[in-house]
């Protein structure tokens, strides 16, 4: 009896590896193999038909260290993720208090904020072009409209990197709103109730109640909104291209400039190994922060 | 009853003024925020060359339209879309049914540490990893195809974490009773698991349409010809500035690629949110 329980759970187990098995061999094959291998020739030299790659140690990282560009692409995705996240975190928030509310058209009013979530990036740079447009363009025909002089809003080195920041925002706002959305209808209305008839305003139980009732949420908006600021460089390539002058570049355009547009891979690697070395960060404090917060469940 | 009454005395403490105010501000950010849509369609609608200025007395043609539809070869990179998205999907749902189901039912040496080798996948981004995705693909040969489009994307970690989820919180009696008819296991995971996490489909299908309809980089750069390339990168070709298009011409072109998804939204907004957020919640 013994001996068939033995073999029957010795038989489970070879189920269970053989359905996960062609999951698994993919993603070794695209997510933990090419990781390994980005690092791996992260530590060679670019090869030429002249002279074959070389062993260089940790050479190409010091090249990217000594490099301005690495400063200045690194100092706009710190703005960029120190901008977009908070910004987007605060509009989800204000958006679904009021999506949540008991105004009038408030179906209208979720699926305005909701619509631009569902559109590709690119097409949403090309929208937002004609805002941003010197002279012709909304934002300066209303500005024209108050003597002032039109801007180059995404010619400028001064503007380039908001205008890319804002269309973020407005891309990803309205996606954080619905897992706010979500959380504010699991909290019971009572507790507005019982905060009023405490005495507590309205600014009170938003800050003392709602708030941190919603820390879970907020955690796991800002772990996406983290991530976006590295992926979310879509529309660099409709609105800037980067320029004027690397002043809106981010890190996965530069990457991705590095090894299409100048055949660099190997410098292209050894930033790559940068940036999953700040996600693996950021995975392992979301693993704490959830084993931490399960006791909200 | 109970609510009934917390209305009537949320109307007696509640100052209307609150609640104007919070109308005309929700009004406000949704007409702002819904604004670079209206204006692409009303530029689109213009004709070309004098759409930027803000002058309402031009009359609206479709001209546009007819010009952007004949430019470029469209028709295919819709095709081409709507191929690798199910592709994508399709591949998805199999590989993640699979996966999910051996992490929720069956004992295995290694599990743990497995699963959270799929976990930090969520992490190392497909996005971040193009450089040597790029050469993977190019050695299997599967350069420009819908399929090199398509493979990194199918063992989704999210899928399966989603499916784990949800295969977990079924009642092992219905597993019983499936049993004592005789099904074995694959019998069980198709009658009795697959069907009672319908939902959880259906959010992570259309999560996983939304994203890949939209999905820019990775296929900028495994795809070189009309014959593979997706909508966004045709979008993107036909927009570049340096073509010289003009705007109205670009947001026709730009309302005529989303104008599939927008309407799938529309008809089906609220089981899209809902989607979303049943997608969203780890």
């Amino acid at each position: 009896m013994n001996e068939m329980a033995r073999l029957q759970k010795r038989k489970l187990a070879l189920y269970g590896w053989m359905l996960a098995a062609p999951a698994l061999a993919l993603m070794s094959l695209f997510a933990f193999y090419p990781a390994i291998a980005t690092f791996w020739h992260s530590l060679f030299t670019r090869g030429t038909s002249r002279r074959p790659s070389v062993f260089a140690g940790f050479e190409n990282y010091g090249d990217l260290f000594a490099d301005p560009t690495f400063w200045t692409v690194a100092t706009n995705n710190l703005i960029y993720a120190g901008v977009t996240i908070p910004v987007s975190i605060i509009f989800a928030l204000i958006m679904a208090l009021w999506a949540n509310a008991h105004i009038p058209a408030r179906s209208f009013v979720r699926s305005a904020y909701f619509t631009p979530t569902i559109l590709p990036m690119i097409a949403a740079a090309n929208l937002w072009l004609f805002f941003y447009t010197p002279d012709l363009g909304v934002i300066d025909q209303i500005t024209g409209f108050f003597g002032a002089s039109p801007t180059n809003w995404l010619g400028q080195p001064e503007t380039a990197l908001a205008s890319v920041i804002i269309v973020t925002i407005w891309k990803e706002a309205g996606f954080f709103m619905i897992f706010y959305l979500a959380a504010l209808q699991t909290i019971p209305p009572d507790l507005r109730e019982a905060a009023r008839i405490e005495g507590a305003g309205r600014w009170t139980y938003t800050r003392r109640v709602l708030l941190p009732l919603l820390m879970p949420t907020t955690i796991f908006v800002f772990v996406n909104a983290m991530i976006n600021s590295v992926k979310l460089i879509d529309h660099l390539f409709i609105l800037t291209k980067g320029g004027p002058n690397n002043a809106s570049k981010l890190i996965l355009y530069w990457i991705w400039e590095m090894a299409f547009a100048y055949f660099d891979s190997p410098h292209a690697a050894a930033m790559t190994i940068l940036v999953l070395l700040v996600l693996g960060l950021v995975a392992v404090a979301q693993f704490r922060l959830v084993e931490k917060r399960t006791h909200y469940r | 009853m109970n609510s009934a009454m917390t209305a009537v005395s949320n109307k007696r403490t509640l100052p209307d003024l609150d609640k104007v105010l919070d109308t005309i501000g929700a009004w406000t950010l949704a007409i702002v925020w819904i604004s670079p849509l209206l204006f692409a369609a009303w530029a689109a609608l213009q004709p070309s060359g004098t759409a930027l200025g803000l002058d309402f007395s031009n009359p609206l043609t479709f001209e546009n339209f007819t010009y952007v539809w004949g430019a470029v070869t469209w028709g295919e990179y819709f095709t081409n879309t709507v191929i690798l998205v199910t592709l994508i999907l399709a591949g998805q749902l199999v590989l993640c049914t699979l996966a999910g189901f051996a992490f929720a039912r069956f004992e295995f040496k290694g599990r743990n540490t497995v699963f959270i080798l799929v976990l930090l996948q969520l992490f190392i981004l497909p996005e971040v990893l193009i450089v040597e995705n790029y050469a993977i693909v190019s050695k299997l040969g599967l350069f420009d195809t819908a399929l090199g489009i398509g493979l990194p994307y199918m063992a989704s970690a999210f899928g399966i974490f989603l499916l784990r989820q949800a295969f977990k919180s079924v009642p092992v009696e219905l597993e019983e009773a499936a049993r004592i008819e005789g099904c074995g296991w694959m019998g069980v995971l198709w009658k009795v698991y697959v069907p009672a996490a319908k939902p959880v489909y259906l959010a992570y299908a259309l999560v996983s349409v939304a994203t890949h309809w939209n999905n820019f980089l990775w296929p900028l750069i495994v795809t070189n010809s009309p014959e593979t390339r997706p909508l966004t990168v045709g979008l993107s070709l036909f927009g570049a500035p340096e073509t010289g298009v003009d705007i109205s011409v670009i947001s026709a072109a730009t309302i005529m690629t989303i104008a599939p998804l927008l309407i799938a939204f529309l008809i089906f907004q609220r089981q899209f949110i809902q989607a979303f957020l049943r997608a969203g919640i780890r």
